[in-house]
């Protein structure tokens, strides 16, 4: 049993070991949780999650495995539908109530009102949980105001409403979901080439040591540079139009890699790289920077990452002319590809859902020309980008 | 076998406790990580507290060296005897230095080793504290000795998340991720550390601070130490309830601010909503 659930968690891609299954198995043998379902969650957790991204990924699967298994006698977990079933007969009249039966009864109207819980998203926040919203929840159809209605903290008697596992706390720690600044410093740090340049400064200690031997003990000091971040980064990001909605996640992507970088270099561009891009968008107007310019100021050792939906018409990739916002000599993909042929180590990212990919044509169109090198904007994608850029 | 339930200056949650016990019992090392300022840095305080054992403390630097917490060999002062022609040079014992973690393996009895914020070293630390931390026992070359751990000490690793750390590392450990408390919790964090806190001034400024986490765009959210400085803080300045309590959009920035918000722009975010409160209102 406790090997299916090892099985498992392998599969939901938890990475957990040999070795670790067998710590658990140590644990277990020294008693050190006994007889208590949640202890063993505690347990197991501690043992067989290294990294907190993986923690909701293993609640799933604990709750899948032990489905059923409750610490005996712990008339609580009895409590929160009692509960629900009092307030619903305080607020709900007659009629309404044999709605509900017609339904399938309460036992049905409450393995639904389980089933929205874990589907339903960011009910973990600051500790308190909210079910539904009208118009989603079985109560709302009843005229009962759904917002009344909470399993959470703040009545402590209810709190086990939810089992530990099921309660899914660790929800927005997985790293397929959205980013903030932190997240996203972390993962570019992947990017990180530490190199010794410039004055020598740092004192040597092995040098200096290996050269006092070699003088016949006196003394002979040896002074090092010291060692800095030397990925040079450019950074396009595609502004405006249908980057509206992913303002926000660029502004973050984009304040950590100023933070992370010296060398960084920032373009704004809008749906495709044409002739020039800008560096302020207040005055883009005015203040262009030709691409052919930037190529040459910029050396192949500069990395380029491009941040962009690469949601436009395919006329804007393929055609000269079909820019929205000016006419272009030359196709979008040529500009792309001379970018791309000067900055080998270049990647997109694209704040789009990777499962909406396929629904838009210039996506393909770009992935295409990028070979590939198209990632999600996610902690995920980052990473593999990341990696991607290092190789 | 002793436990560690938590003590009359620190809460650990259930989930905790079962981390701390399975590490002490399986003596493997207990890595710690969670946001900052809950608590984990204290954790190994309030073990070694607990189970009344030693604490030693590593505190990790970007230039921190695995080795440096084995022993050091101080090549410089033995140079500098030889060239004063000393006694000592002879022995090369006399200059090798032990780091923190000898010091741990050497003790009388088993302590508590914290070694705080791993992830600030170098990638490659972790890595080469493996075996050390695995068998509890390294080489000294320069002696030829081995030194092993007489009783194998409770080591807490605490990690800010600023590096990954490798998995042949991570196999060896416990984990825990400490959460950020919730209300409950956080009313008994509070209870413990000022008892004599009356009801009312507990819960505005819970709901305060709770307030505050939620707003979004903050930089750095406020988290249990800045509160408990900030409850701290009040009681000094003799702050009353109904000060808390008043909704008036004005005063929307709580008083004594600074010690929540450690930051110009959500300072400057809270102004900027005060305002528009403000003018919604007027």
């Amino acid at each position: 049993m406790f090997f299916s659930f090892f099985a498992e968690l392998r599969e939901a891609k938890v990475p957990v070991s040999l070795r670790e299954y067998l710590t658990l198995m140590e644990a277990m043998q020294r008693r050190i949780a006994a007889f208590d379902i949640e202890e063993f969650y505690f347990l197991a957790r501690a043992s067989l999650v290294k990294d907190e991204r993986y923690i909701d990924r293993f609640d799933r699967v604990f709750g899948h495995c032990f489905k059923g298994i409750e610490t005996l006698a712990d008339p609580k977990a009895e409590l929160p539908e009692a509960w629900l079933k009092k307030l619903a007969e305080r607020f709900l009249t007659e009629e309404e109530k044999q709605l509900i039966e017609a339904l399938g009864g309460w036992e049905k109207l409450m393995e639904s009102l389980r089933q929205r819980m874990t589907e339903q998203k960011a009910r973990h926040q600051g500790g308190s949980k909210w079910i539904g919203t009208a118009g989603t929840s079985p109560f709302g159809a009843y005229g009962y105001n759904p917002e009344g209605i909470r399993i959470g903290q703040e009545e402590g008697r209810n709190r086990s409403a939810v089992k530990v596992w099921d309660r899914r706390e660790f929800r927005n720690l997985d790293d397929t979901v959205e980013l903030g600044t932190r997240n996203i410093k972390l993962a570019l740090r992947r990017l990180r080439q530490f190199a010794r340049e410039g004055a020598a400064e740092e004192l040597d200690l092995d040098g200096t040591i290996k050269s006092t031997a070699h003088n016949a003990g006196w003394l002979d000091l040896k002074l090092v540079p010291e060692r800095h971040n030397t990925v040079k980064l450019l950074l396009f990001v595609d502004v405006g139009g249908s980057m509206e909605d992913h303002v926000r996640v660029c502004e973050e992507l984009f304040s950590a890699a100023r933070s992370e970088f010296k060398h960084l270099v920032h373009f704004y561009f809008h749906n495709c790289i044409y002739e020039s891009v800008w560096r302020d968008s207040r005055r883009r107007q005015t203040e262009q920077t030709p691409v052919m310019e930037l190529i040459r100021t910029y050396d192949a050792s500069w990395r380029a990452v491009l941040v962009g939906d690469a949601s436009m018409s395919p006329y804007e990739i393929e055609k000269e002319g079909g820019s929205v916002e000016r006419w272009n000599d030359e196709p979008g993909e040529t500009w792309l590809r001379r970018l791309l042929d000067t900055y080998p180590k270049a990647v997109w990212l694209n704040p789009v859902p990777q499962k909406y990919w396929t629904g838009t044509a210039s996506i393909g169109m770009i992935r295409q020309i990028i070979e590939d090198r198209m990632f999600p904007l996610t902690l995920d994608g980052l990473d593999r980008a990341m990696r991607r850029l290092t190789r | 076998m002793q436990r560690f339930d938590g003590t009359d200056t620190y809460v650990a949650t259930p989930d905790l406790q079962v981390a701390v016990n399975a590490a002490i019992a399986l003596e493997r090392p207990l890595l710690v990580k969670g946001e900052p300022g809950t608590g984990k840095t204290i954790l190994a305080h309030e073990i070694s507290r607990c189970l009344q054992k030693p604490l030693l403390t590593w505190h990790i630097k970007s230039t921190s060296k695995a080795q440096q917490g084995l022993y050091e060999y101080d090549a410089v002062s033995r140079l500098r005897d030889g060239q004063l022609g000393d006694e000592r040079v002879y022995d090369i014992a006399n200059y090798i230095v032990p780091g923190k973690l000898w010091e741990a393996f050497e003790a009388a009895e088993a302590p508590v080793l914290l070694i705080d914020e791993i992830d600030k070293a170098d990638i490659e630390f972790p890595n080469d504290l493996l075996l050390e931390l695995d068998r509890m026992e390294f080489y000294v070359y320069e002696t030829r000795r081995t030194i092993s751990a007489r009783h194998r000490p409770i080591v807490v690793i605490t990690s800010n998340n600023e590096k990954e750390l490798p998995d042949a590392f991570l196999r060896r450990c416990f984990f825990h991720y400490i959460r950020f408390p919730d209300r409950e919790t956080m009313q008994r964090i509070i209870d413990v550390h000022f008892p004599e806190l009356k009801h009312e001034l507990l819960h505005e400024s819970l709901t305060i601070f709770y307030d505050i986490r939620e707003v979004p765009g903050l930089k750095k959210k406020p988290s249990t130490s800045e509160l408990l400085d900030w409850i701290k803080l009040l009681l000094v300045e003799d702050i009353s309830p109904d000060v808390l309590r008043t909704r008036d959009p004005a005063k929307l920035i709580p008083p004594l601010h600074g010690a929540l918000l450690k930051n110009e722009q959500d300072v400057h975010l809270f102004e900027r909503l005060a305002f528009l409160h403000r003018r919604e209102r007027g």
